[in-house]
């Protein structure tokens, strides 16, 4: 096979969401083949993920997911890797938001990447023994023993210099994750992160359960992203299925889509405040959030939106005083949110410390592959929700906001611009609110089919692959979070930042630990 | 400085007596499962659609033994949705904390009917799981007289979801406002009396578990938050997860949830000191019966 049969400056096949092209290409070829399409498309490498088909197919497939704002479309390309010669060319020195994805396929598949710039174990820590987890004939419920060596941290030499290491339990109500800052005085030169101690095996899992009960656990990938994993996860369903939702439902879905956007970016706010010290503009923003929790539990029986969408639709529907009363908490929170963001934007301390601090280049937030909020602040003007709309989207126009700065400020900014957008959509989605059902019976999947599902959670892009297999189950489900795709951006933001400041630039990105871990 | 004085002053205080008096729950809540045994026909549509597994049956010859754990139970509601007698009801309760495991487990045997649905109700019980002992009872009063009133916390996530963590953070909120117990979250377990445990204990956090528990001064509780934390949850036996919390350090309140609302929370974190009775007992609530 030869280089010349793919012309990688055509334009995509045209598609729809849900209906991605995918197209086979020779492992040797994949290199190539990424960096033509980032030359020609723009496109961004957002997924790098493995299957396990020795069984059927004698042989491993790995999948690159792409993605082309100019194309409005995802691209996928898979590379067959037989199970007699494990090896695949490493693109994580071209694209950097391939390392960990990599890495993962190393540790879950025991398929080895040629060429990887740090080839060192990601997900599953050092005391691991030799074991392959995701692959067909591993049992999910293996009792391991530890073995192997501790985690060596690369040394920090020069005079002065010294690290400080935090974690992996956290000073505060956060998740754990350990961090290496090595610092000259107070700027930091240089963090290593080391994460997956929240490893819970959930691609795994999901192979295990039938799948509806998987809703439950795809609601359990991210706390703070219960119901956008939720859709996602049933959109990939329906995709298989065919299955076309109830027009109710798709607006109900992008209303709680919506919600969950707000009351993750006002506790952000109140936290980016706290932790420059304003803390009282942190108890106006945290009791606003309260008053977010209390309606999600009045709309969907749960504070963190769980247990409400479904295969085929929502659980339940809403009643005349539902509506209303969303509405009305709605208008309240509005008026708070707006003298509280004159509280902030009144305080110029505030701003000095959120302003030039923890920048993210626009070139570097593109060749990382940044997504969501954080990708926005610096320049990347991409959200699924406009470019390749779903549920209720595609037939609203969604605002961007971008900024070119890439500090605290802008990611805090991004989020106060997408509260109000979030706001407006709700009411109109509110004010074009149809009867009719809320939701449609999943039938029966057939077996063998794949499906690729994108929604734009609150922190960015998350994308759900599954694979159906025999008698409602899942033979494979590929889960990305956004905090994938970003936590290298956060070490680049810091760097020569001072100590004092990580907190704030760390939690204006705020990525999920659990999401990333799995 | 204008603006925040008088936004403070139109705000007002917004703070919950809560425990003092009742928690405001929205009607449409969704607490713990209540299930009227007695009328339960068939309890394989319920346990078919359980994510948890907090409904499971074990099947010997015409007997039929039924295991509601909940321990495990998310409140998702998916059982109640499923079961087509009509004997479970989604309620508001959400105060289960308890000091033994085996109090949030209830048996049910029944005879079968050759196709598999119920005969009459044979009996119900309180679970016998035996689990890790809590503490003893001079030891909770222990605990009571040195750590009774005021409290300091270290929360320790062990490989949640973050769900519980952000409902364990609202109890910071100007609404659940914890301090106006005494009671306040520290920045390290040696500054702790409390653990306050999320979970299910992944392999990878294990270790920093036990060493954060053995950081923490003695007298001291642990108190091991959602169904995750309690069993492992939705995430079942893995090759990733060493177990619950319970599994790992010994542990003196289990406070059930998905993740736990911020007024069940403080329930278990009082009950743990010994400032609150401990309401549920599997078949009674509040010494009502409860399941029947």
């Amino acid at each position: 096979m030869s280089e010349s049969r793919y012309d990688w400056a055509a334009p995509w096949p045209s598609t729809s969401h849900g209906v991605e092209a995918y197209l086979d290409v020779p492992r040797e070829l994949i290199p190539g083949a990424l960096a033509a399409l980032r030359e020609h498309h723009s496109a961004r490498l957002t997924s790098v993920f493995c299957e396990d088909r020795v069984m059927t197919e004698q042989c491993f497939y790995n999948y690159y997911v792409l993605e082309s704002p100019a194309q409005r479309a995802y691209l996928v390309l898979r590379a067959g890797i037989p199970a007699s010669d494990p090896v695949f060319p490493s693109v994580s020195a071209a694209f950097p938001s391939a390392n960990w994805q990599e890495r993962e396929i190393q540790d879950w598949f025991g398929l080895t990447a040629q060429g990887h710039p740090n080839p060192r174990r990601v997900a599953l820590h050092d005391n691991w023994p030799d074991v392959h987890p995701l692959r067909k004939e591993f049992s999910a419920v293996a009792e391991l023993p530890f073995a192997g060596e501790q985690h060596v941290y690369r040394p920090t030499l020069g005079e002065g210099v010294f690290q400080i290491p935090v974690g992996p339990v956290h000073a505060g109500i956060i998740e754990p994750g350990h961090f290496s800052f090595s610092v000259a005085g107070e700027p930091i030169l240089y963090l290593q992160l080391r994460m997956f101690y929240v490893h819970k095996g959930i691609e795994k899992r999901f192979e295990q359960l039938p799948v509806g009960r998987c809703v439950a656990l795809a609601e359990s990938i991210s706390g703070d992203s219960s119901f956008s994993h939720g859709v996602a996860f049933c959109q990939a369903l329906e995709t298989v299925a065919g299955l076309e939702i109830p027009a109710r439902a798709e607006a109900i879905r992008t209303i709680l889509l919506e919600l969950e956007r707000i009351y993750n970016h006002i506790a952000d706010i109140g936290a980016i405040a706290t932790d420059v010290g304003f803390v009282i503009a942190n108890a106006h923003a945290s009791r606003l959030r309260e008053m977010l929790f209390v309606l999600n539990e009045g709309l969907t029986g749960s504070r963190l939106l769980r247990g409400m969408v479904c295969p085929g639709g929502v659980r339940r529907d809403w009643n005349r005083e539902q509506v209303v009363e969303l509405s009305e908490t709605l208008r309240q929170f509005e008026t708070e949110f707006r003298d509280l963001m004159d509280i902030i934007e009144s305080s110029d301390s505030t701003r000095d410390r959120l302003e030039h601090t923890g920048v993210l280049p626009t070139e570097q937030a593109r060749e990382l592959g940044v997504v969501g909020v954080a990708g926005r602040a610096s320049g990347i003007d991409r959200d699924v929700r406009r470019d390749h709309p779903y549920a209720a989207y595609r037939h609203w126009t969604v605002d961007v906001p971008v900024y070119t700065e890439g500090d605290v400020l802008r990611r805090m900014m991004v989020r106060v611009k997408e509260i109000g957008g979030a706001l407006f959509l709700i009411r109109a989605l509110l004010a074009s609110l149809t009867d009719g059902a809320h939701r449609v019976p999943l039938p029966p999947l057939e077996q063998g089919r794949v499906a690729l599902s994108a929604v734009e959670g609150w922190r960015g892009e998350i994308l759900h692959w599954i694979r159906t297999g025999p008698n409602n189950r899942l033979e494979r489900c590929r889960i990305k979070d956004p905090s994938l795709n970003n936590w290298p951006a956060l070490v680049e933001a810091v760097k020569g930042n001072i100590v004092p400041d990580f907190p704030v630039i760390n939690k204006s990105f705020n990525l999920s630990y659990s999401g990333t871990d799995r | 400085m204008f603006k925040i004085l008088s936004k403070s002053a139109s705000t007002g205080v917004v703070t919950t007596r809560y425990p003092e008096t009742a928690a405001r729950v929205s009607p449409l809540f969704r607490g713990a499962p209540k299930i009227k045994f007695a009328r339960w026909s068939d309890a394989r549509p319920a346990a078919e659609a359980c994510p948890t597994e907090a409904i499971s049956l074990c099947d010997a010859g015409s007997e039929r033994e039924v295991t509601l754990d909940y321990g495990l139970c998310t409140f998702c509601g998916y059982c109640a949705e499923a079961d087509l007698s009509g004997a479970i009801t989604m309620t508001n309760e959400f105060a289960l904390a308890v000091r033994a495991r085996q109090d949030l487990t209830l048996i049910a045997r029944y005879g079968l009917n050759g196709d598999g649905t119920h005969q009459e109700l044979q009996s119900v019980e309180q679970g016998s799981v035996v689990h890790e002992p809590g503490q003893t009872e001079a030891a909770i009063q222990r605990v009571a007289k040195v750590l009774g009133r005021s409290l300091a916390i270290r929360e320790v996530d062990a490989g949640s979801c973050n769900g519980c963590e952000l409902e364990i953070g609202a109890l910071n909120n100007p609404i659940y406002d914890l301090e106006r117990l005494g009671i306040h979250f520290a920045a390290s377990p040696r500054h702790a009396d409390m653990l306050l445990v999320t979970g299910p204990v992944t392999r990878n956090m294990e270790l920093a578990l036990l060493k954060t528990y053995n950081a923490t001064p003695d007298p001291k509780v642990v108190v091991a938050v959602g169904a995750c934390g309690i069993s492992g949850g939705i995430y079942g036996k893995s090759y990733a997860i060493t177990g619950s919390v319970g599994e790992v350090v010994p542990v003196d309140v289990f406070v059930p949830g998905c993740p736990p609302r911020p007024e069940a929370l403080l329930q278990g974190i009082l009950i743990a000191v010994g400032r609150l009775e401990q309401r549920f007992l599997g078949l009674r609530f509040n010494n009502e019966g409860f399941a029947s």
